[in-house]
Order: C-alpha cells, then sequence, then structure tokens
C-alpha cells in the first residue's frame, strides 16, 4: 500500500508524520506524475485558494479527477473544499479552482474568522464498535457541508446538526484536521478505503 | 475539548493550526486592497496588511505603529485568505484593538517602533494568535513562552538582503541541532544561557524543531531567495517589501509562490525566475549603521 499526500502547500507533513506512524508507505505529491503508482490520495489542510491555482497551474486538474475515479481519496478542510462539486458562492475566492468530484456544497470559512477556530468532540458514524468514542476535531477557519448529495453521505456532525465530514464511496471529506491530534482512526478508516 | 461534544474556542492548539495550514506558502506584505487581491490572485496563502511596507518605514522614518483598522479591515473584506496586521512590540492594547477587528493572526514586531523596551505582549489570554520575530533559538522560545503560536526569524526587513535572514534560520535550526545532541543533565544549563524556558526547550529537544511553525523573513525578494529558505528548513515564508516595491509585482509574487512549493526543483526554479523584471532596489545590511537595524528589537 502507498499513500500520496498532495504536498503543494498546507499542512501535508502533518499526514506524513501519522502515515509513518501507521507504518504505511507514503509520498509527497507536487507534480501529476507522482499519482502513478499510489492506492490513496490525501489532499490536506492548507489555503484552498493556493492549493487549487499550484493545481491547475502544475496540470493536475485532470489527472486527479482520473485517480478520483479509480482511487480513494480524502480531503481535509481545504482539501474538503478542494474536491467539492459546488462552493457556496458568496464564500468562494474570486478565482477558485475546484477538482469537483465530490457530490457536495460546501461554504468556506463557515465558523468565521480565526478568532472562531475551535475544538469540538464528535461522533462518527462510520467507526465500528471500540472505535467509537468521541472523536477529537480541531476546526480551524474550517467549512461546512450545506448539502450532500447522490450516494454521499453525512458521517459527522456537531451537536448542534452541523454536518462536517462525509463520505461517497472511496472518497472522504473532513472539515476539521484529524492530522493536528494524536487520533488515528480516520487515517486508519482512510487506509481501509484505499484497500477496497 | 470537554467529553460531551461541547466546543472550545482559542485553544492554543487552533491557534499552532492556522500556522500548520499556512505552511509551504507564502505570507505577503500589502498596503492597499488591490494589492491584497493581487497577492491573492498569485496564491498567497495570507496577506500582511500594514500602512507602510519595511522599505517605506526606512526611508520615512518616524514612529511606525498599527496601522488604520478601517484600512485593514478593508483588506479583510476584499480577499477570503486569513490576513494578518502588526502591532508593536508590547502594545497589547494595539494587539487588542486588532483582534476586535477579526485580524486572523497578529504580527509582535520589531518592523514598527516598539512600545515596551523589556517586556513583550502575553499572548495567551488573547484568542487570536500572534506570530513573533526571532535571531536565535533563545528569543524563539521566550515568544512561546508568551503565548506565540507561530515563529518567523526576523531578517532584515526592508532590505530585499536575505542575508540576514539566512543568519537567523541558519542560528535557530543550528542551535537545534546542537540540542538535539546534548545529554539530558546539561539542557538546564543551555536553557539559562540562552534565556529560555527550560520545559520548551526539552520539549524542542524530543520534537527536534521547534514546537510551533516557524517562517522566514525579512530580505527575501526572490523566487530563488524563498527557496534557499525552504531547503535551509523554514516551514514557509513572508515577503513582505520584495514583491510590492519590485517592477512588476503580479508575476514575481506568483513566482515566489511556485519558488515556495517547487523549492528542490531547480528546474522549475530557473524557469519561474525569467523574465520577472527588476527586483527591489536593495540596501546591504552591512552598510547600515547598527542603529537601523530592526532586527535588534526584542527582548
Amino acid at each position: 500500500m502507498k499513500i500520496g499526500v498532495l504536498a503543494l502547500q498546507g499542512a501535508f507533513a502533518e499526514h506524513m508524520t501519522v502515515l509513518a506512524g501507521l507504518g504505511v508507505t507514503a509520498v509527497e505529491v507536487r507534480l501529476p506524475e507522482q499519482l502513478a503508482d499510489l492506492d490513496g490520495l490525501i489532499i490536506p489542510g492548507g489555503e484552498s485558494t493556493t492549493i487549487g491555482k499550484l493545481a491547475r497551474m502544475y496540470g493536475f486538474m485532470e489527472p486527479l479527477r482520473q485517480f478520483a475515479a479509480e482511487k480513494a481519496m480524502w480531503g481535509t478542510c481545504a482539501g474538503m473544499i478542494f474536491m467539492a462539486k459546488e462552493i457556496e458562492s458568496a464564500t468562494a475566492g474570486k478565482d477558485q479552482p475546484l477538482l469537483a468530484v465530490m457530490d457536495i456544497v460546501v461554504a468556506r470559512n463557515a465558523f468565521g474568522r480565526q478568532v472562531d477556530s475551535f475544538e469540538a468532540g464528535l461522533t462518527v458514524t462510520v467507526f465500528e464498535n471500540g472505535d467509537s468514542g468521541a472523536f477529537p476535531a480541531v476546526f480551524i477557519r474550517a467549512p461546512q457541508l450545506l448539502a450532500v448529495k447522490g450516494d454521499a453521505e453525512v458521517i459527522a456532525k456537531l451537536v448542534d446538526g452541523t454536518a462536517v465530514a462525509a463520505q461517497q464511496g472511496k472518497w472522504l471529506v473532513t472539515a476539521f484536521h484529524p492530522e493536528l491530534t494524536n487520533d488515528n482512526r480516520f487515517h486508519r478508516y482512510f487506509l481501509k478505503l484505499a484497500e477496497r | 475539548m470537554s467529553e460531551n461534544g461541547q466546543s472550545e474556542v482559542g485553544s492554543f492548539k487552533v491557534k499552532a493550526g492556522l500556522a500548520q495550514m499556512l505552511k509551504g506558502g507564502v505570507i505577503m506584505d500589502v498596503v492597499t486592497p488591490e494589492q491584497a487581491v493581487i497577492a491573492e490572485e498569485a496564491g498567497a496563502c495570507a496577506v500582511m496588511a500594514l500602512e507602510r511596507v519595511p522599505a517605506d518605514i526606512r526611508v520615512q522614518g518616524g514612529v511606525a505603529r498599527m496601522s488604520d483598522p478601517g484600512m485593514i479591515r478593508e483588506i479583510i473584506q476584499s480577499v477570503t485568505i486569513p490576513v494578518m496586521a502588526k502591532a508593536r512590540i508590547g502594545h497589547f492594547v494595539e494587539a487588542q484593538i486588532l483582534e476586535a477587528i477579526g485580524v486572523d493572526y497578529i504580527d509582535e514586531s520589531e518592523v514598527l517602533t516598539p512600545a515596551d523596551e523589556e517586556y513583550h505582549i502575553n499572548k495567551h489570554p488573547f484568542k487570536v494568535p500572534f506570530v513573533c520575530g526571532c535571531r536565535n533559538l533563545g528569543e524563539a522560545l521566550r515568544r512561546i513562552g508568551e503565548g506565540a503560536a507561530m515563529i518567523r526569524t526576523k531578517g532584515e526587513a526592508g532590505t530585499g538582503d536575505v542575508v540576514e535572514a539566512v543568519r537567523h534560520a541558519r542560528t535557530v535550526l543550528g542551535e537545534i541541532r546542537r540540542l538535539q545532541l546534548m545529554p539530558d543533565e546539561e539542557l538546564m544549563t543551555f536553557a539559562k544561557n540562552i534565556g529560555a524556558p527550560y520545559a520548551l526547550v526539552k520539549e524542542t529537544k524530543e520534537l527536534g524543531r521547534l514546537p510551533v511553525v516557524n517562517f522566514a523573513a525579512g530580505g527575501i525578494a526572490t523566487p530563488a531567495d524563498a527557496a534557499l529558505m525552504m531547503q535551509i528548513g523554514v516551514d514557509g515564508v513572508f515577503v513582505g517589501s520584495g514583491i510590492f516595491k519590485s517592477d512588476d509585482p503580479a508575476p514575481r509574487a506568483k513566482a515566489i509562490v511556485e519558488a515556495t512549493t517547487h523549492f528542490r526543483n531547480a528546474e522549475i526554479l530557473a524557469k519561474v525566475s525569467e523574465n520577472l523584471g527588476e527586483p527591489m532596489v536593495g540596501i546591504n545590511v552591512s552598510s547600515l549603521p547598527k542603529s537601523e537595524q530592526l532586527a535588534t528589537r526584542g527582548w
């Protein structure tokens, strides 16, 4: 098993560290040809406008769509925005390239500015017994899922009902940052999707 | 975070976490909403809103203070990326004002005229995170001890001369490498000698890096400068006067963003460095009298 982490900008090193801790071979991906022999790809948190522009500039858009058609892909925060088919227009950057693979509608910076960034415990519906305790989720200028369409499903909500994680087949999105915690349940769950 | 899912705002984890999201990116100084838009379009991961870039502060002199909150607000409204702003060293009321207008990060900066020549701001009580400058490991860990959630090596702002940025990054990273080889019984004396909190010295040794994200700043003017700092080992770069004091800011801004991502790929670095026009006119730091060196501010 070999997992890539898109390393254009953002918290890619944090994902690499968690994957290394799980004994997985992981590589930083900066050019499209590096996607070739991967079983799954993580698109990290960072600035979604920056990641989107660099992805377009370096010819990633079509190769990433082809990759997603067959393989597992997980977007955390900015990665979730990048994977969405639609962004609420008022919150989108002036020029914001989207991969547009997953049937979700997201709002950027949906909880407010940095002073409103927060931590919260989440119940995740897809974790198996024994893995079911509250997940320590870190939200940083985080997006929200406004709508989940097709066969995409919400897998975690805040106590007020706000949807913050979803899955569609082998695709996973989280509005928060499992890579900033010591809890590797989401990474283990993603590895299972990549194995399928 | 509490077990019942109640949320906690402004924890150190979310403050340091935003800096982690900026990694591998370029933070650009801007003085107008138009420049902020150019920076965002070029792929900046954040902007620093200020009234005068360091190069102009040098020329014009006088007391450099926090920028007009109205002007910062306009910049906040003009872009979707995080907006930072500078407060004077020790001026905790400027910081309170910047927090109140919704700035995403405060730079307690030596580029402005210090308000306190003995004490920095106690940064722990704020919900907004702070970034502070350093020239060495002791200074970095004192700032983190005061609550800074991000560090930048100072360099010499407004010069376009990268030599001090290199010196400060090499100093901090070299001290960390030495620390990693030190037996534990030497840590307390090392902490005393560099004037740093013992617990943070110990944590830095265990991590093999600063406990928070570390960017380079001060004098970065070209894509090659940015890639140099990345290869030396920082997490990202601030470019102050280097972009909007150059001939043609937009392509230079974009090229520095690309160079920061592909910092080890010399072919890409060559390509993005072509035809960028004149960089900012620099000042050799070695010709600057001590009294004009901003990096010496900070205690």
